[in-house]
């Protein structure tokens, strides 16, 4: 009892330590980041890397995700004779949850990985510690623009990812499901508001990249520097980072949508 | 034989003194004094696990003392702010026991990595001085390799020269010869002993490889458990040394200094099985 006791004290004092460490990281991180106006291509490739070598997951993704939303949505909005309104069903879940939802755990995987492995494996390499020692800070120069590169990124790839669901239910519900193509829109247009649809999106996809981007570099640099510990890190990213945002959506979805 | 060395009328550029730095319950350094003057070659020597690594590390203020201090090119490195450190740290060169190249990068953007950090310089001057630096270690030739694609001794080359580039005054080498073939192992000591004389750097060599580190050190400490051990020119630790430190130059197996890791008792270990 007292040992069950005593490890769930350790536990809760590791991760308090650990959540604190990650908060002075991104402090820390996000004051250094400000000389990266002056090296936009050190931002510029890291873009490249963690946005556009993520498009394709997220293109194919978007437009199966859409296709299937327009099924789905027909089906049940055949019954009430509403199949007009498939528009407006399909772009109001896709902008508010699914757009944001599915791009950040898309992107948890094949980018936040990715970005947690090369930070951890530099750092087991001792790269990190030899760039400190050359007096090149690698939280300005490594973490920053990775950091900021995610933060940006994840917005811009859920757009997409919304965009091209619409356009696979719209296909599916077009040509296959006979569903009129001026309803489609127009109904769409008429029912989703920019404020309270669109922008309420796009914010939660810009905190899913502040969430995506802070857990996946800090997980790297955190690392034990062994192979284990990499992976490790590397798993780690993923499952914390769906978690939080998949929490964190709750949280949102209840304080914007009444 | 040996001349008395003359006492520099200059304060040391290293200077440690009193150093105590504890390390998962114990004290890995307990009281340790050193001092490095310009222009000197100086060894610190120790059995693996003695912290060799640990006080460059505490040299180059990434790990700060408990207590006592560590004065580098005039500053105490355990009380700088993050600009000033940086600043010191352009002063010095390092070279770590794995290399430490970025996999990323070829030979060339490697060593040209800190020039294009901190100068503003044009490319074509870049080219000009990274291919010195390169050709300082014999691997201009091998500007356009991935460090996957070099051996061992060439990467430690290749980081040698990347530690150049910058010009230091003070370079620091951990284990600068672990895990070398003869062949390399004599270069590398040959471009530390004249990289030290012809550039005016001043070097301190971390290392368990006795007779190299001999060869080229103007002085040595034998440090272990946490205390120095001996100090003094390889010859005279040579003929005046401690028992102890006899025994770690002469790399006797049976002295002071105990073959075995604490243990207990073979006939509890092997025998009889549990009790
Ligand atoms: N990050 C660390 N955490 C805890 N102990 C460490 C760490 N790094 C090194 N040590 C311990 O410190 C001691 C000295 O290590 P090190 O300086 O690498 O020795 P050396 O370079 O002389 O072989 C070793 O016993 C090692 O176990
Ligand atoms: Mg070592």
């Amino acid at each position: 009892m007292i040992v069950r006791l005593r490890q769930l004290g350790a536990g809760t004092l590791s991760a308090t330590t650990t959540l604190g460490r990650a908060v002075l990281f991104l402090l820390r991180v996000v004051r250094g980041s400000g000389e990266l106006i002056h090296r936009p291509g050190l931002l510029l490739r890291e873009l490249y890397s963690v946005g556009v070598l993520t498009l394709v997951i997220i293109i194919v993704s978007g437009l199966f995700v859409g296709m299937v939303l327009g099924l789905q949505g027909y089906y049940t909005l055949v019954d009430f004779g509403a199949e007009q309104s498939l528009g407006v069903l399909v772009a109001l879940s896709l902008t508010r949850e699914l757009g944001p939802v599915v791009t950040a755990l898309l992107f948890a995987g094949r980018a936040g990985s990715a970005l947690t492995a090369e930070i951890g494996l530099m750092k087991a390499t001792e790269q990190l510690a030899g760039m400190e020692m050359m007096a090149v800070d690698p939280e300005r120069r490594v973490v920053a623009p990775r950091l900021v590169a995610a933060l940006l990124a994840l917005p811009l790839l859920a757009m997409i990812f919304t965009l091209l669901g619409i356009v696979g239910a719209y296909l599916v519900g077009t040509s296959l499901l006979g569903v009129d193509g001026g309803a489609f829109w127009s109904q769409m247009q008429a029912q989703v508001s920019f404020e309270d649809d669109v922008l309420n999106g796009l914010i939660k996809s810009m905190l899913f990249g502040v969430a995506a981007g802070w857990i996946a570099v800090f997980n790297g640099y955190d690392c034990q520097p062994t192979s284990r510990g990499v992976s490790r890190a590397t798993t780690r990213t993923v499952v914390v980072t769906s978690l939080v945002v998949l929490g964190l959506d709750f949280v949102l979805t209840a304080l914007m949508f009444d | 034989m040996p001349e008395p060395q003359p006492i520099p009328a200059a304060p040391p550029l290293v200077e440690i003194s009193d150093l105590r730095f504890r390390r998962g319950g114990r004290w890995l350094f307990d009281g340790i004094d050193l001092s490095v003057h310009r222009g000197e070659v100086v060894a610190v020597m120790g059995p693996s696990g003695t912290g060799k690594t640990t006080l460059l590390r505490l040299i180059g203020g990434q790990l700060r003392a408990h207590s006592g201090s560590v004065q580098v090119i005039g500053e105490a490195v355990g009380s700088l702010g993050r600009r000033s450190l940086y600043a010191l740290r352009r002063r010095m060169g390092v070279l770590f026991q794995s290399g430490a190249l970025f996999t990323d990068l070829d030979c060339f953007d490697n060593v040209a990595f800190p020039l294009r950090e901190h100068t503003a310089l044009p490319e074509p001057l870049i080219r000009h001085i990274v291919l010195m630096k390169l050709e300082a270690v014999g691997l201009r030739g091998a500007r356009g390799l991935y460090p996957a694609e070099l051996s061992g001794g060439m990467a430690r080359r290749v980081s040698l020269a990347r530690a150049l580039a910058l010009d230091p005054e003070l370079i620091l080498y951990d284990e600068p010869f672990a895990g070398q073939d003869p062949i390399s192992m004599g270069a590398l000591m040959k471009l530390i002993r004249q990289l030290n004389d012809a550039l005016g750097l001043t070097s301190i060599v971390v290392s368990h490889d006795v007779e190299e580190t001999l060869e080229i050190a103007d002085r040595v400490y034998v440090i272990s458990q946490g205390q120095v051990m001996g100090v003094g020119t390889p010859d005279e630790l040579r003929r005046r040394g401690s028992e102890w430190v006899q025994q770690f130059l002469g790399g006797l197996a049976d002295g002071p200094v105990p073959f075995h890791y604490p243990a207990p008792s073979l006939s509890e270990d092997f025998g009889g099985g549990a009790s």
